[in-house]
């Protein structure tokens, strides 16, 4: 069986239909497990105090606003190449779990900050990154608002997609290229030999895992409204013509 | 209630935050959801005679 067959909306939805409610389920559990584990059962940083425990959304939403502009990058270059409708409508479905994510990551980044840094703000070159790539964000979504016809919007979306891209990997790696930024360098590394304490990286393996799935479960609904959204406006077209 | 002693603000208003902006999200996306779903039934309940005409 070949992925490509899902490009076809209807196997798409059949296969969907009956994966989602376990998503749905997987990701209630995960989120519910990891942030009542790190909310009231883990200790507070020797350092940070109580703050640390805005790790297990911060953290999440973070990484979740990054990977969700990296999907619809991947879906805009499928819709580029080989013009699967499939996948342009993910790409849009994704943007305002995409957006909601880096809203997160900034509020609570701020809140964080605040008593952390002793400001809410920085121009720091992963805070900015990550400003910019909410503002693309914003821009990719008003793009697919503005354009009345389907495959135009989403030809111009995924160019949008393309160029926001540089500010997606800035956002992820900002802090690893430059060291004067008062944010610290990445809370997790898979080439470290240590990140941070297992009393805080195992509720936060959960949280990361329920944010995946949270995300996982919201593109695939939002998807699949886009695809009965594109049947309705054909049957409303037909219907006009008829 | 784990004591956040002077960092209580903090804590608190990011969960706080984070909570309506989920549940924002997903109350949009279910409510999208219905209602396309409820137009698209409508339609295709209008147009199945016209198709078996």
């Amino acid at each position: 069986m070949s992925l490509w067959e899902y490009a076809n909306p209807r196997r798409f939805m059949d296969t969907t239909g009956w994966l989602t409610p376990w998503l749905a389920a997987a990701a209630a559990i995960c989120l519910a497990v990891g942030l009542v584990w790190g909310f009231f059962f883990t200790p507070d940083d020797f350092r940070q105090g109580s703050t640390v425990r805005i790790i297990y959304i911060h953290v999440p939403a973070a990484m979740m606003a990054i990977n969700a502009w990296v999907m619809m990058l991947v879906a805009s270059l499928i819709w580029l190449i080989r013009r699967h409708h499939v996948s342009a409508l993910a790409a849009k479905a994704a943007a305002p779990i995409g957006v909601t994510f880096t809203l997160i990551a900034l509020a609570t980044g701020a809140l964080w900050g605040q008593p952390m840094w002793g400001t809410w703000w920085a121009w720091d070159p992963r805070l900015t990154s990550f400003l910019i790539l909410f503002l693309f964000y914003l821009g990719y979504m008003a793009l697919w608002s503005a354009i009345d016809d389907p495959d135009t919007a989403a030809d111009l979306t995924a160019i949008t997609c393309l160029v926001g891209s540089v500010f997606a990997v800035l956002s992820r790696y900002a802090a690893n290229f430059w060291n004067q930024g008062l944010h610290q360098g990445a809370t997790l590394s898979l080439d470290a030999e240590e990140n941070i304490s297992d009393v805080f990286w195992l509720p936060l393996l959960v949280c990361i895992a329920g944010f995946v799935l949270l995300f996982l479960t919201l593109v695939l609904v939002r998807t699949r409204t886009e695809i009965r959204a594109r049947r309705l406006q054909a049957l409303l077209l037909r219907e006009r013509m008829a | 209630m784990p004591d956040l002693g002077e960092y209580a603000f903090a804590v608190l208003a990011s969960y706080g935050v984070t909570l309506i902006l989920v549940a924002g999200l997903v109350g949009l996306t279910i409510r999208q959801r219905a209602r396309v779903a409820r137009q698209l039934a409508e339609v295709e309940a209008r147009m199945a005679p016209r198709d078996d005409a």
